[in-house]
C-alpha cells in the first residue's frame, strides 16, 4: 500500500488483482501533510491541517479504512517562539515510530520547531524540553513558513535512544540519550543565504535520511546542495553534481543496506523550483555522490512543472515512488531506471509513504 | 440561557452537533461547555491556549467577539452564539 497525503486529503493506493489499482481517499477537502504507517503495530498516523480547524492527528487500525481523531499535542502555557510571541501548535511535519523496544513511543515534529514524544501510543505527548530549552533555539527561523520546523526524525536502528532531527531552519540536531540532551551536527554543511554560510546554527537541510544496514552513513538535501556524512553527523560534506541535475532539491531517499547508494529527485535551483528545463529527472548515486545517473526513462520529458516536496519520495528496497505538487504519481521497481505513471490529476501531493 | 450554534461544516467531525444552551457567562466559558458536551469540540474552535483560530469567528448576536485571545467577552442570559468559519481561499 501506499499513503498519499495531499492537499485534497490522505489517499491510500493498493493493488489488485489482474493489475489494478485501488485508490481510497480518506479526509476528502483536508489538507495531509503526513501519513505514516507504524512498522512495530501497523497503525496508520495521518497528520492533518485543516484550514480552519487547526492541526489534528488521527489514525487508523484497520488499513486506512477508518480512522479515529486522537489528541493532537499542545505547547505549554507560557512558551514563546520568540520573546513576545506565543508558541502553539502550528502544523505536524514529522512522525516517526520509537525503536523495537519502546513500545508505544511515537516522535513528532512541528512548527514552530518543537519535537513531542509520546510513550503511550499518541494518547499523551509531551515536549521535549531538551530540545525545546536548547539555547539556539529563539535564533531558529522559518524557511517557507514564519517559523521553524522539524521535519526529519530518524532513530538509529542499533540504539533507540540515539535520535536525529532536521530542522528549517536551524540544521541537524543529535540527542544520544533519548532525547534528554541535543548538540548542533551541521559542520561542513554551507548556508549561503546566512552572513555566516559555516553557522553552527541557521542550516536549511530540507530532508535527512540514513543508511539502515550503517546508520554511520548519512544523507541531507540542503536547500544549498546534497550532503553526505560518514561519521554520524559529526561531519558533512557536499556530494552534489557539478554542473549536473542533481544539487538542489527536497527529497532524499537513503539506501537501506547500501551505504553508497542515495535518490533524489532534482529541481532549478531556488528561485524557479520546477523541473530542470522542463524535464523531469530521478537522479541516484551509487558511489557515495562521486556521480550521478539522470534517470528519466518514463518520467515526462517536456514541459513537466512536477515539483517534489521533501516528504514525497518513498523507497523500500530497491522500489520508489514519488508524487509532486502537479498531482501525479510515479513508480519505480528497479531502483529508479524505469518508471511507470501510477496516477495523476490527484491533488497536490506532500507525502509518499510505503505502508 | 446562552444559546450556541455552529458552522454545518463542524457537524462533519462532530455528527449530530446542533444548537447548545450554556449556562456560560463568557463566551470563553461557552466554548469549554461546547467542549464537555462534545469532547474535542473545543480544540476546532480554540488553539491549546484558548486564543480563538485565526480562521474561526464566534458572533455574540451580531457582534464578532473583541477579544480573541481570551475570548471574555461576556454573555447575556439571551444570547445568540454562532460559531462560524472564516472565508478563505481554495
Amino acid at each position: 500500500m501506499l499513503l498519499l497525503g495531499t492537499r485534497k486529503g490522505l489517499f491510500a493506493i493498493e493493488r489488485t488483482g489482474a493489475g489494478g489499482r485501488r485508490i481510497q481517499p480518506n479526509f476528502l477537502g483536508i489538507p495531509v501533510p503526513l501519513a505514516i504507517r507504524d512498522p512495530r503495530d501497523g497503525t496508520i498516523w495521518a497528520a492533518l491541517e485543516h484550514g480552519h480547524w487547526g492541526p489534528k492527528l488521527h489514525k487508523s487500525t484497520d488499513d486506512a479504512v477508518t480512522f479515529e481523531e486522537v489528541g493532537a499535542p499542545a505547547y505549554p502555557e507560557g512558551e514563546e517562539v520568540k520573546d513576545g510571541v506565543p508558541a502553539k501548535l502550528e502544523n505536524i511535519w514529522a512522525l516517526a515510530a520509537g525503536g523495537d523496544d519502546q513500545p508505544g513511543r511515537l516522535w513528532m515534529g512541528t512548527n514552530p520547531g518543537g519535537l513531542f514524544r509520546s510513550d503511550d501510543h499518541g494518547q499523551s505527548w509531551s515536549l521535549v524540553r531538551g530540545l525545546w530549552d536548547h539555547p539556539s533555539r529563539k535564533g531558529w527561523f522559518g524557511g517557507g513558513r514564519d517559523t521553524a520546523g522539524i521535519h526529519s526524525i530518524l532513530v538509529d536502528p542499533r540504539d533507540s535512544t540515539h535520535i536525529f532531527v532536521g530542522i528549517s531552519c536551524a540544521g541537524v540536531f543529535e540527542s544520544r540519550d533519548d532525547g534528554a540532551t541535543w548538540a548542533p551536527r551541521n559542520k561542513g554543511l554551507r548556508a549561503d543565504f546566512l552572513p555566516d554560510p559555516a553557522s553552527e546554527v541557521g542550516q536549511d537541510p530540507h530532508l535527512i535520511d540514513l543508511c539502515t544496514a550503517d546508520p554511520t552513513v548519512m544523507w541531507q538535501q540542503n536547500h544549498c546542495g546534497i550532503f553526505r556524512s560518514t561519521d554520524g553527523a559529526d561531519s558533512w560534506y557536499e556530494v552534489g553534481e557539478e554542473g549536473g541535475p542533481a544539487n538542489f532539491g527536497f527529497a532524499i531517499a537513503a539506501h537501506e543496506m547500501r551505504p553508497d547508494w542515495a535518490w533524489v529527485v532534482p529541481a532549478q535551483s531556488d528561485d524557479t523550483r520546477i523541473p530542470i528545463a522542463g524535464s523531469l529527472v530521478v537522479c541516484r548515486t551509487e558511489d557515495g555522490g562521486r556521480s550521478w545517473q539522470t534517470l528519466r526513462r518514463g518520467l515526462p520529458q517536456d514541459h513537466a512543472y512536477d515539483l517534489v516536496y521533501r516528504h514525497a519520495l518513498a523507497l523500500r528496497g530497491e522500489t520508489l515512488a514519488f508524487g509532486s505538487t502537479t498531482g501525479n504519481l510515479y513508480l519505480s521497481q528497479d531502483g529508479g531506471d524505469y518508471w511507470e505513471t501510477v496516477a495523476t490529476n490527484l491533488p497536490p501531493i506532500y507525502s509518499v509513504r510505503f505502508a | 440561557m446562552p444559546t450556541v450554534g455552529f458552522t454545518a461544516n463542524l457537524t462533519r467531525f462532530f455528527p449530530g452537533l446542533g444548537d447548545l444552551e450554556v449556562g456560560s457567562a463568557t463566551v470563553a466559558e461557552a466554548v469549554r461547555a461546547c467542549d464537555a458536551a462534545h469532547p474535542g469540540l473545543g480544540a476546532y474552535i480554540v488553539d491549546e491556549h484558548g486564543a480563538l483560530r485565526k480562521h474561526v469567528n464566534i458572533f455574540v448576536d451580531d457582534e464578532m467577539v473583541v477579544d480573541r485571545t481570551t475570548l471574555s467577552d461576556p454573555l447575556a442570559p439571551g444570547a445568540r452564539v454562532m460559531v462560524i468559519q472564516a472565508l478563505s481561499g481554495g
